[in-house]
């Protein structure tokens, strides 16, 4: 078995202001590849999961091992580089910065990471050549690029912050809710799409959400429990 | 760096409205600032530059600054006379190379008239030591006739050639007329930049006559004494409001300065017009800091305005920020950008000042000219100025800290979720 891209081992995290609640996680790997839909209702410290990952949050105690860097020994400066180096991140909802081009969203991924922008100028021409590329295969019509990101539906707008997770192939995708404001029949097609492009991008996908439904097509399902603990929730 | 300095110009552009407004609050504060400092150090140019060469200025007793103010400056009026003798008796020191007697108290369209004699067209000097020269004309030498200041010309529209009537007293209307003895324009002064270019000038003897027939402010009822008839009176005056004394060497200026204050006739007062001017700075410099003061303030309130918006917006903008978080932006990038953002507006604001400045200065300066006195230059910024900018700038600085501490401590809070 190839070493985990992540190992979570004996990790521990408490808020300041909120004594009752902990995460504790004994143990947890995704590995290279992998699509991963990690369940967690709310109050599960998904928020706080995903902080820990970004290297936002820093925990009690507890290894963060992600592609080989122990993220808890790293300076905060250094914990950010490797969040605009190695992760792309997807989250619910207003996932665009407004005063910006569908184009310029997307590569603002690119802005603070000099290697996802060498990575996104070898896959196109240049790096607006690849988000375009993305944002097609995405199935975001060319005749949309250049419109303002507040005049796109909210499916398209989820598109376009896909593409911005995933231009300059970051080994870890990770999606929080990014399908809640969907109807099912887009949650599904959106997931797929999803899927696929983290297939070609060779993306490791962490799913998090609070719908089981949409766990089918995952390669392995995690639980966070109510009190922030974790478990395996089996095969799908 | 240059993307973040982009990213906070489109945000900034994408709230401009707001923004456009706090920009125009500081640029207008900035406009007072700089303006209230112009016209402050113009007053100031404007009186060292009105007197030069002029060891003493006489004139029957009161304070320094008043003395220089009606003398020299034409504001106010003289509370008492000196006598004809005492002057003479000055003018004929040893010590003394010239003196120009001043008769005051007329006006013409409420510009003050000056009765003198052709020493002040040869002795007085103004600015560095420039002495007074004609544009049009000569110095008058006969009864009727005057002399114009630039000012008068331009503004009342005279020529040579052209007749005016004097009127008795110092106002604009309601005054009596010395309008049975019209004076002739025979000479236009070249513009100086001081009170000679308000002044009309004119003999002390034609002052004298156009008062022969009048007593207490008024024309003496069934008294008319012609124009054609007033050489057959003694004309010699028997008052002055004050004289301008030159001598032959600045070494006798405190030694004569003394005899004129003991002087045994009628008490006098004799001043070097460069004290009487540091008194003055030293009197109004209590109200010229308080409107420096004040509008500092102004500035200061802009700027607080400035931060104010921006904090405003940072509650809109929490997800904004988390975005960028999230792909990478570090809190310090996030600081950047908020700080960037209100120091951009703030030295936009200074820029946008000083060009309001330059504009009111070159539209207003005829209109400051005509009723103040005061030439406006209307250069873009002295180095005064430029201190007076780096200073608003600092603050701008300064307060720019704010919102980007504000900015900073909210994305380390929020992390990647913020909690709306």
């Amino acid at each position: 078995m190839p070493a985990a891209l992540i190992r979570i081992e004996n990790l521990r995290f408490r808020w300041a202001d909120d004594a009752d609640f902990c995460l504790d996680i004994p143990l947890l790997e995704v590995h290279a590849g992998e699509r991963v839909f990690l369940h967690g209702p709310s109050g599960s410290g998904k928020s706080t999961l995903l902080g820990l990952l970004g290297g936002v949050l820093v925990p009690e105690r507890g290894r963060l091992h992600l592609l080989g860097s122990e993220l808890t020994q790293l300076r905060p400066a250094a914990r950010d580089r490797f969040r605009a180096d190695h992760v792309g991140f997807l989250f619910q909802l207003f996932n665009l910065i407004p005063y910006l081009s569908v184009v310029d969203n997307v590569l603002l991924s690119c802005r603070f990471s000099a290697r996802r922008l060498a990575r996104a100028t070898a896959a196109g021409n240049s790096p607006a050549a690849e988000a375009h590329r993305l944002l097609t295969q995405l199935d975001l019509d060319a005749s949309l690029h250049g419109r303002q990101v507040t005049r796109l539906s909210v499916g398209q707008q989820q598109r376009v912050a896909a593409a911005r997770a995933l231009i300059g192939q970051p080994e870890i995708v990770i999606a929080d809710e990014p399908t809640s404001a969907l109807d099912t029949e887009r949650q599904v097609a959106f997931l797929e799409l999803l899927r696929d492009e983290c297939d070609r991008s060779g993306s490791t996908l962490l799913f998090v959400s609070h719908d089981r439904r949409l766990a089918a097509g995952f390669d392995r399902q995690l639980s966070l429990a109510t009190g922030g603990g974790v478990s395996a929730g089996g095969s799908a | 760096m240059r993307w973040l300095l982009i990213l906070a110009a489109r945000s900034a552009w994408n709230r401009r409205l707001t923004l456009g407004m706090t920009l125009v609050a500081v640029a207008l504060s900035v406009t007072l600032l700089l303006g209230v400092e112009r016209v402050r150090d113009e007053a100031r140019n404007s009186f060292a530059l009105s007197v030069s060469g002029t060891d003493l200025v006489v004139g029957a007793r009161t304070s320094a600054v008043q003395l220089m103010l009606y003398a020299v400056f034409r504001l106010g009026e003289a509370s008492n006379n000196i006598r004809w003798q005492s002057y003479q008796a000055i003018a004929a020191d040893p010590a003394v190379a010239w003196a120009i007697p001043l008769s005051l108290g007329d006006s013409h369209h409420g510009l003050p008239v000056l009765g003198t004699t052709g020493a002040y067209f040869e002795h007085f000097r103004y600015g560095d030591g420039q002495p007074l020269s004609f544009a049009a004309g000569a110095p008058f030498s006969g009864l009727f006739e005057t002399v114009l200041g630039a000012e008068v010309a331009d503004r009342l529209g005279y020529r040579l050639g052209d007749r005016i009537v004097i009127s008795h007293g110092m106002g604009d209307t309601g005054l009596a007329e010395h309008d049975d003895k019209p004076f002739t324009v025979v000479g236009i002064l070249a513009r100086t930049g001081t009170p000679v270019d308000r002044t009309l000038h004119v003999s002390l003897e034609a002052i004298e006559a156009i008062h022969l027939d009048w007593a207490g402010g008024a024309p003496l009822p069934g008294l008319s004494i012609p124009a054609e008839y007033v050489r057959k009176f003694d004309l010699q005056p028997k008052e002055i409001t004050a004289a301008l004394i030159g001598l032959k060497s600045r070494a006798a200026v405190f030694r004569l300065q003394r005899k004129i204050n003991n002087h045994p006739g009628e008490p006098l007062l004799a001043v070097l017009p460069g004290v009487a001017l540091d008194q003055l700075w030293q009197m109004v410099g209590f109200a010229e800091r308080t409107l420096l003061a004040v509008s500092a303030m102004v500035v200061a309130v802009g700027l607080a305005g400035l931060v104010a918006v921006i904090l405003a917006s940072l509650g809109e903008r929490r997800r904004e920020l988390a975005i960028l978080r999230s792909v990478g932006a570090r809190p310090g990038e996030l600081f950047f950008l908020l700080s960037a953002e209100a120091l951009f507006v703030t030295l936009l604001g200074a820029l946008l000042g000083v060009a309001l400045l330059a504009l009111l200065t070159t539209l207003l300066a005829p209109l400051v000219q005509a009723h103040f006195g005061l030439s406006l230059s209307a250069q873009w910024v002295t180095s005064d100025e430029l201190q007076l900018l780096a200073a608003v700038v600092a603050a701008g600085l300064l307060a720019s800290l704010v919102p980007g501490y504000s900015a900073y401590r909210l994305s380390l809070a929020d992390g990647l979720t913020p909690r709306l």
